[in-house]
């Protein structure tokens, strides 16, 4: 491997966004480089074995690892792309240059762009005893159970009615796993009631206006308390339950993994409906840093879907701006702006579009 | 506890291997995560907080969180959720903090 390598395109993860932004920026002619932490590319993708909604354009009806088999197959066949797994960015520098560690090697790239795309991590509420082993994050009880074919324990309490926290509920169904009760603290719950439907149809519980007051165990989960919530989310008191469960779900929502942005000195911005802290950008995915692109999570949490087109427009204009593709391209970032639209038209998607209106308004800017 | 029968995906399972664990062996399968194989072993708390000492588990399984980071092969602050296990490895709680070498 030489000391330097250069590329024209460098992309910061491989998952949906960034391996759509890699195949649509090498299918018009650009080198592209995918630097990958995990040892696989995919992203959550891997772990998600519901089929996905929307257009045909943007696989649905497909399983979630079956879409990113499929992104993965159209960057291997690509000869301008190269997918660098197990390699984990370290900093973008002033000068253009970017630092990786890879392989037990610390790695320097110059890429004339760069599309970061390295999506979200979940986040923690507050709760006493929340940092007991059995607590685990969605994703993780994904990838225990969808990966490695592990199941987390005996009898879950989900936390979140969200698409992350019905889905996940249903995965542990069909693992095996009894869930003791999905619980959400806000009135209504939040994702499709197709999913919701599916789990109530089984004889568990969805409690909306509710929450954990507490987990207990001594070295480990071995129940909750959960109480009722009244309109101003104040706990009701004598409504608390005690529910004998090993593990504790959080499907609480993602934030943005935007530290290589901050870092990058991009612009950022907080952003409640993006969840998050985000970097400003315009219609093109580009940040105030010239020739840095965001795609997917990082810019704004929604599904991998728009993850998807959000990559293939990041790259495609990448990609332009190198001067490829020039004739389509316009065409090509038309037709991924039409898309995004379209996936935003639902009702999730309008906060989605309130939250790019409050990140293009330029007050605000927090540096 | 691992899964034997699901109704969608096909668990492809490398090698059946040992490892060590506190210096109690263990099997796991070769190309898994080292917490993988310790959660299929019923192993949950991972280590202790430096201050408070409190049991820590695995939390994100990508890499993400530090909750698990552990000791493997004489090496500190491994995040086992990300480090694929390998026969004949030593896996130990950690602690405090690890130094370098």
């Amino acid at each position: 491997m030489p000391k330097v390598k250069e590329t024209e395109i460098l992309i910061v993860g491989g998952g949906p966004a960034g391996l759509s932004a890699a195949s649509a920026a090498a299918n018009l002619g650009a080198s592209v480089l995918v630097l990958e932490r995990d040892g696989k590319p995919g992203g959550q993708l891997i772990k998600q074995t519901h089929k996905f909604f929307g257009s045909k354009k943007q696989y649905a009806g497909d399983r979630g690892y079956q879409i990113g088999d499929l992104l993965i197959e159209q960057c291997r066949n690509n000869p301008n792309l190269e997918v660098w797994t197990d390699t984990t960015v370290l900093g973008i520098y002033e000068d253009g240059v970017v630092t990786a560690e890879g392989q037990g090697k610390h790695l320097k790239i110059t890429p004339k762009k760069i599309i970061v795309a390295t999506g979200a991590s979940e986040k923690m509420i507050a709760f006493p005893n929340n940092d007991l082993p059995g607590i685990y994050g969605a994703g993780a009880v994904q990838t225990l159970m969808n990966v490695h074919g592990i199941v987390p324990g005996k009898r879950v309490l989900m936390i979140g009615a969200g698409n992350i926290g019905l889905i996940v509920s249903y995965q542990l169904m069909q693992a095996g796993v009894e869930i003791a009760a999905i619980i959400e603290a806000a009135p209504t719950i939040g994702g499709y009631l197709v999913h919701a439907s599916k789990i109530r149809r089984a004889g568990v519980p969805i409690l909306t206006s509710h929450t954990i007051t507490e987990a207990y165990g001594d070295e480990g989960v071995e129940g909750a308390i959960i109480c009722k919530l009244d309109e101003s989310w104040q706990p009701v008191l004598g409504s608390e339950q005690d529910l004998k469960v090993d593990v504790v779900c959080l499907a609480v929502g993602l934030s943005p993994l935007t530290e290589l942005c901050f870092q990058a000195d991009c612009q950022m911005k907080y952003v409640p409906e993006l969840s998050g802290h985000v970097p400003v950008r315009s219609e093109y995915l580009e940040t105030t840093r010239p020739g840095l692109y965001v795609a997917g999570d990082v810019s704004g949490v929604e599904e991998a879907s728009s993850a998807m087109v959000e990559g293939r427009l990041a790259g495609i204009s990448a990609a332009c701006s190198l001067g490829y593709g020039e004739d389509i391209a316009p065409k090509l970032q038309a037709e991924a702006l039409a898309e995004l639209s379209e996936l935003r038209a639902g009702p999730a998607g309008q906060k989605t579009l309130r939250g790019i209106i409050n990140l293009m308004d330029k007050g605000g800017v927090v540096c | 506890m691992r899964i034997t029968e699901h109704p969608i995906l096909e668990f492809q399972r490398g090698e059946e291997i040992s490892f060590f664990f506190n210096g109690q062996e263990l099997k796991g399968f070769e190309g898994e995560t080292i917490a993988a194989a310790l959660h299929a072993a019923g192993v949950r708390v991972l280590g202790h907080s430096h201050v408070m000492h409190r049991p820590r588990g695995l939390f994100c399984a990508i890499g993400n969180c530090s909750s698990c980071l552990m000791d493997v092969d004489g090496e500190p602050n491994i995040r086992i959720c990300v480090e694929k296990l390998k026969p004949g490895m030593r896996v130990e709680t950690q602690q405090g903090k690890g130094c370098l070498r």
